[in-house]
């Protein structure tokens, strides 16, 4: 972690008519790192989300990604650089069982026709390294419970062979149990030395998987923690503003 | 040893109830539909499940399912074609047009006809996808051009007639002799089963579940049986009809698309999350383009059938209550109208059941309005069947 980030944001600028969601503001991504994003509704999280995924483009700032500058003006862009997301609706089919989910837009082809058999293979192979469990790989994904079609939009992402994740409020419907399976699956993934991005409203959660927290505080950068040392209340704190 | 087929049996029937809890019912409803609608126009009229009636409604069937086809892939796609009956219609008369006041071949004609359909299609498609155009309404403007373009290119005579030694109404004609259906219904056994038994073997070498000879075996029994029921049935009479092979051929050819090939995983996908299809890269606008053209291609193949059937085109050409024959059939077959959920077998069902009940009404001599009202209740029947086993589903 003492070499350069993987993903460097400098200030970032970016206005909606009146409203200036983002101003001057940064963050860095490093390999096998999980980094929370942090702030209360409003406070340009999901801007910046989305800047870095490509769905919007930023007015002013520069984006570095393993050193050298990058323009992300479309989301294809993010994805060349090996920048995933996933977004709170997931983006799922659910008429399609989850082998079909998982490589829709990338199927697996033998001539013009469908290798279920390798895609089916493979999705085996990914979900069991991620721990994984659905009982079916063949059921209609609307038969899946909140956690499991998390863990698929999850595993989705990573096909694309990414160097940086960005989940965008991955536990927000989940119930206590699920939470647990998916911030399993999300600390699986930076032990396989990806770079995290975890939005997040949910302190207990960012406090159990998170290596540092970012606060973004009406567009602003409002603090930056190593969760490990620092307390719940300073990071709400940071968060609300009443450490100004 | 001996626990094997035990426990497949019963991960197999596991399988089963879990579809059954999702909803999934296959064909079983329209199977039991189809037993009652033959009991009972059997028991009241003796000549219903005679060869000859059988083989009158496997005619009966072909047009109109042809185009119910075609919607079937358009309502995968959650969207709706009204115009269908309208360009079956206008394809007849232009083959007509040309072939009979033009003098052109007879393939070239229909050949040129189903083109322009499906110009007609992509065009319906294009405007829905690009302008945001509801297709209901697209297509309902379809509806009235097209049948007026029809109308147009009919004048001065209203009607054109085929002429009946040769060329397209000779189609209609055409039995296959009995050695040549058992061939067909032969090779399209064993294609099924070495196609099921190629699947299971390389699920194997990759390590994955298959499902047991004995399951292979027996679909592929169950199949045969089904075929030779077929071709026992028509050969008794005057043998397989060429139209009825040429949609059972469309109907297979159109399974085939979607379940195994990347276009038809597209065509589900857009139909049950077009935002998520277009986020995993997909061109939503191209599958929908395509999707409208074949339907539309499909639509002018069922009108070019009925013309070669009555040996002539007239201004109720894809009229009256064709279209809505066809959504019917599609719908009752197992369709969803909201996209995402169905199969290409839904069309030759679900005409099956619908011109059942028509061809039994008309051997009762029952009157038209009784017709529409029984054919009306069948179609309710059988999306409420459809609705109630979904109700338990998850999501």
């Amino acid at each position: 972690m003492n070499s350069r980030p993987m993903v460097s944001a400098r200030d970032i600028t970016k206005r909606y008519g009146a409203v200036q969601a983002l101003s001057d503001a940064r963050i860095d991504l490093n390999a096998g790192e999980i980094v929370a994003l942090m702030g209360d509704n409003g406070a340009g999280k999901s801007t910046l989300v989305k800047i870095l995924s490509g769905a919007v483009q930023a007015d002013q700032g520069t984006i570095e990604v393993a050193g050298r500058p990058a323009r992300i003006s479309r989301p294809n862009d993010a994805r060349s650089l090996g920048i995933t997301t996933v977004f709170q609706d997931l983006a799922l089919a659910e008429n399609l069982d989850v082998v079909a989910n998982l490589y829709l837009g990338t199927e697996i082809r033998r001539r013009s026709v469908l290798d279920e058999v390798a895609m089916e293979r493979s999705a085996l192979d990914l979900l069991a390294s991620l721990g994984v469990r659905i009982r079916d790989l063949r059921a209609p994904v609307a038969a899946l419970s909140g956690g499991q079609r998390q863990s698929v939009a999850i595993a989705r992402a990573l096909l694309g062979d990414p160097r940086v994740v960005i989940l965008d409020e991955p536990t927000a419907a989940l119930g206590v149990e699920q939470t647990a399976q998916v911030l399993a699956l999300v600390k699986r993934l930076r032990d396989r030395g990806l770079a995290v991005v975890l939005v997040s409203h949910n302190l207990s959660d960012v406090r159990a998987v998170s290596d540092r927290v970012v606060v973004l505080r009406r567009g602003r950068n409002a603090g930056e923690f190593v969760t490990a040392d620092s307390t719940q209340d300073a990071i709400v704190a940071s968060i609300t503003g009443a450490d100004q | 040893m001996t626990a094997w087929p035990i426990r497949s049996t019963l991960g197999a029937l596991g399988a089963t109830r879990e579809r059954l809890r999702h909803g999934d019912m296959g064909q079983a409803p329209v199977a039991i539909g189809l037993v009652l609608i033959a009991v009972v126009f059997q028991s009241m009229n003796a000549h219903f499940l005679t060869a000859e009636n059988l083989t009158n409604l496997a005619l009966q069937m072909v047009s109109t399912g042809t185009i119910a086809l075609g919607l079937v892939l358009v309502l995968l796609l959650g969207e709706i074609d009204l115009s269908a009956g309208s360009i079956s219609g206008l394809a007849a008369v232009v083959t007509t047009t040309l072939y009979v006041r033009q003098d052109w071949h007879p393939l070239v004609a229909v050949a040129v006809a189903i083109g322009v359909a499906a110009a007609i299609g992509a065009l319906h498609g294009l405007l829905s996808a690009l302008l945001h155009m509801p297709s209901f309404v697209v297509t309902l403007a379809g509806l009235i051009g097209w049948l007026g373009l029809m109308l147009y290119l009919l004048k001065p005579d209203g009607t054109l007639n085929l002429p009946f030694e040769h060329g397209l109404a000779v189609l209609s004609g055409v039995w296959l002799p009995a050695w040549l259906s058992w061939l067909l219904a032969a090779g399209l056994v064993v294609a099924h089963l070495s196609a099921a038994l190629s699947r299971r073997w390389r699920r194997l070498q990759a390590g994955l579940e298959a499902p047991s000879i004995a399951r292979v075996a027996s679909r592929a029994v169950a199949l045969a049986g089904l075929l030779a029921a077929a071709v026992a049935v028509l050969s008794a009479d005057r043998g397989v009809p060429l139209p009825f092979l040429i949609f059972c051929a469309l109907v297979i050819g159109c399974d085939l698309l979607l379940r195994r090939t990347v276009f038809g995983r597209r065509v589900y996908a857009v139909g049950g999350n077009a935002e998520a299809a277009r986020r995993a890269g997909i061109n939503v606008t191209r599958i929908r383009v395509a999707v409208f053209a074949v339907a539309s291609a499909l639509a002018a193949t069922g009108g070019v059938l009925a013309a070669s059937r009555l040996a002539a085109v007239n201004q109720s050409s894809g009229g009256s209550d064709i279209l809505l024959n066809a959504i019917a059939a599609a719908v009752i077959g197992g369709t969803s109208l909201f996209g995402g959920r169905g199969r290409a077998y839904a069309a030759l069902f679900g005409i099956l059941v619908i011109q059942s009940v028509a061809n039994g009404m008309l051997l009762l001599n029952v009157d038209s309005s009784v017709r529409l009202m029984v054919t009306g209740a069948v179609l309710a029947v059988a999306v409420a069947v459809d609705a109630t086993a979904r109700r338990g589903r998850p999501g």
